[in-house]
């Protein structure tokens, strides 16, 4: 066995927590969560407290570790969707479009156009879905109920348009390696068009709900301030990132499946505290709305599939005349393809930064490793340089403020 | 269907051709291998990404020239991850390490081997802070031993768990 260092046990343990330090010092460990709502997940943070000022936050973490890069390796290389999809469970269009594209670029195929533009449109519309669940959360965690009511209408509708096209609300596998599940139905864009309709009316409402809102912006404004430099070396991505004045997104640096064609902004905010991250989420949720309208408009016709011998399943009528098809089609169907022999790194920008998927393949028909660089894990690493010496009551802002999911930085 | 029939022998020439779909820019490190002869192993350039294999004895010196390089200017820490190279391969183990530079928008990838007898690399986490928990987790999956590291317990497993679930030869089912 390899020469390990024993297993430490962390300083602060559960049996000492809520008691008085002896020598007289007024400090309290208390322990947040892992059961508390606004964790937003199973998140434990252990917060030293000096009355209420926060001394120190340490979060803990690895209540929803499954090992998901473990059973990755044992799937095959197109079943490895259904995983990736489960990981950020609110943003999983990205997670999988992430995964599909690297694999991609490890097989040298691009996807077709009308695909490219597909898959565009339904990560912009979980960026959406993924910014109301947060702008819901995270403004109900500061003490307003009833936004998170209207975030979840308009969510709704989201997962309902998912549903049609691919069966799934949340966990929708609809991007593959090569294409799509299937092509969009009818239903699709008429429900996608009405919903483009009256978004923008939802966001005037919630800048009147919430971003106008005097006790709003005195709970934000100033609280949970992170540096440029600070939060590149704890690496900060996405939008709590582009909160601290840095303008870095990757759909713009190292664009993909067709970023570098469409009309959108960066949105930046100077600040770095809660309400700067909060206004470059409210903008970036305009940005996404109009990148779908580009979408619609530009939305070819066209096969799905690429044309890729290993990736797309040869005709049915093909079949029935020639035995070399068919033993093709068992072939694929059974033990499905082999991906060369190499390694990738793909990054992409997920709602919340980045996202990068490191695979190394040894040409079978398995992954030999999936790394996932998932975003929330280092945006979470950040925590306790953002929280120390404000209230514990901003601690829970903050933990809002970079939109952390739990599936994601467990795995 | 006959001109369906001649439509794959079509389209695997159109793949050939076209080559991979290269997206991300990668650093252009010609100069290193000079500078950094002793403790640079291999240059590895494949779909458009370039691997370092690097000593694992030169390892800091390097990262802090690719961190300060104007010309290069690695500000942010990407990734660390492991591979397990397999269970009676040798060496055993890959530390990778991803960086990027948001001034020059380039990317590196730099690789560590280890054996499995000597699983141990220093730590970065003094020079990118973020290495914190991604070398702990590196520790947590892999056992893979890092020096002088603030911190390293595991992070995702249980404190008292024993074993490394990311290596290979760990179950993946139970009997």
């Amino acid at each position: 066995m390899v020469s390990t260092k024993e297993i430490e046990v962390p300083t602060t343990s559960v049996k000492t927590l809520g008691k008085r330090d002896p020598l007289g010092d007024q400090r309290m460990t208390i322990s947040l969560g892992p059961q508390h709502p606004s964790t937003h997940g199973v998140l434990r943070v252990e917060v030293e407290l000096d009355g209420e000022v926060v001394v120190a936050a340490r979060p803990d973490i690895g209540y929803l570790h499954t090992g998901m890069e473990k059973t990755m390796e044992t799937q095959k290389w197109q079943q490895v969707v259904t995983i990736t999809c489960r990981m950020d469970y609110l943003n999983s269009m990205g997670n999988d479009l992430g995964y599909v594209l690297a694999v991609e670029k490890l097989l040298g195929v691009e996807a077709t156009p009308r695909t490219q533009i597909l898959r565009v449109m339904l990560t912009e519309l979980n960026r959406l879905a993924s910014h109301l669940v947060w702008w819901g959360t995270h403004v109900m965690d500061i003490g307003a109920m009833s936004p998170f009511f209207y975030a979840f209408v308009q969510r709704e509708k989201i997962l309902d348009m998912f549903e049609c096209v691919s069966g799934a609300r949340l966990h929708q596998s609809y991007f593959r390696i090569g294409g799509l599940m299937a092509d969009i139905p009818d239903t699709f864009l008429p429900l996608l068009k009405d919903f483009v309709a009256q978004f923008p009316d939802f966001l005037k409402m919630a800048g009147k709900l919430v971003t106008g809102n005097k006790i709003f912006q005195s709970r934000t404004k100033g609280i949970g301030v992170i540096s440029a430099e600070d939060a590149l070396q704890w690496g900060l991505t996405g939008p709590s990132l582009r909160g601290s004045g840095v303008a870095w997104d990757i759909r713009k640096t190292e664009p993909y499946s067709g970023y570098e064609t469409y009309d959108f902004e960066v949105p930046i905010e100077k600040d770095g505290d809660i309400w700067a991250r909060y206004l470059v989420r409210m903008r970036e949720m305009v940005e996404s709305l109009s990148i779908i309208q580009q979408t619609i408009d530009r939305l070819p016709e066209g096969p799905i599939q690429s044309d890729h011998p290993k990736l797309k399943l040869p005709e049915r009528d093909l079949m029935k005349e020639h035995i070399d098809v068919m033993i093709h089609h068992f072939l694929l169907a059974s033990e499905g393809f082999t991906v060369p022999i190499g390694e990738v790194y793909f990054p992409i920008e997920s709602a919340r930064g980045e996202l990068g998927y490191y695979i190394v393949s040894d040409g079978t028909e398995r992954p030999w490793r999936v790394r996932v660089k998932a975003p929330s894990f280092l945006n979470l690493q950040a925590l306790p340089k953002m929280s120390e010496g404000y209230l514990l009551a901003d601690l829970i802002g903050i933990i809002g403020s970079i939109d952390i999911v739990l599936g994601d930085i467990d795995r | 269907m006959a001109e369906a029939s001649n439509q794959p022998h079509e389209s695997l020439q159109s793949v050939v051709l076209r080559g991979p779909n290269q997206t991300s820019r990668y650093a252009d490190i010609t100069a290193l291998s000079s500078r950094f002869a002793g403790s640079i192993n291999e240059i590895i350039e494949s779909l458009g990404e370039i691997t370092v294999i690097v000593k694992r004895e030169g390892l800091l010196e390097l990262l802090i020239y690719l961190r300060d390089e104007p010309s290069l200017y690695f500000n942010f820490l990407s990734d660390v991850s492991g591979v397990d190279l397999g269970e009676f391969a040798t060496p055993r183990f890959a530390v990778a390490y991803h960086l990027y530079s948001l001034k020059h928008n380039h990317r590196l990838r730099l690789k560590v081997l280890l054996e499995e007898n000597d699983a141990q690399v220093p730590t970065v986490s003094g020079i990118w802070k973020s290495a914190n928990w991604m070398e702990r987790e590196v520790y947590d999956l892999f056992g893979v031993d890092f020096i002088n590291h603030p911190d390293l317990r595991r992070i995702l497993m249980p404190a008292d768990y024993e074993g490394f679930p990311l290596r290979k030869d760990f179950p993946v089912r139970g009997y």
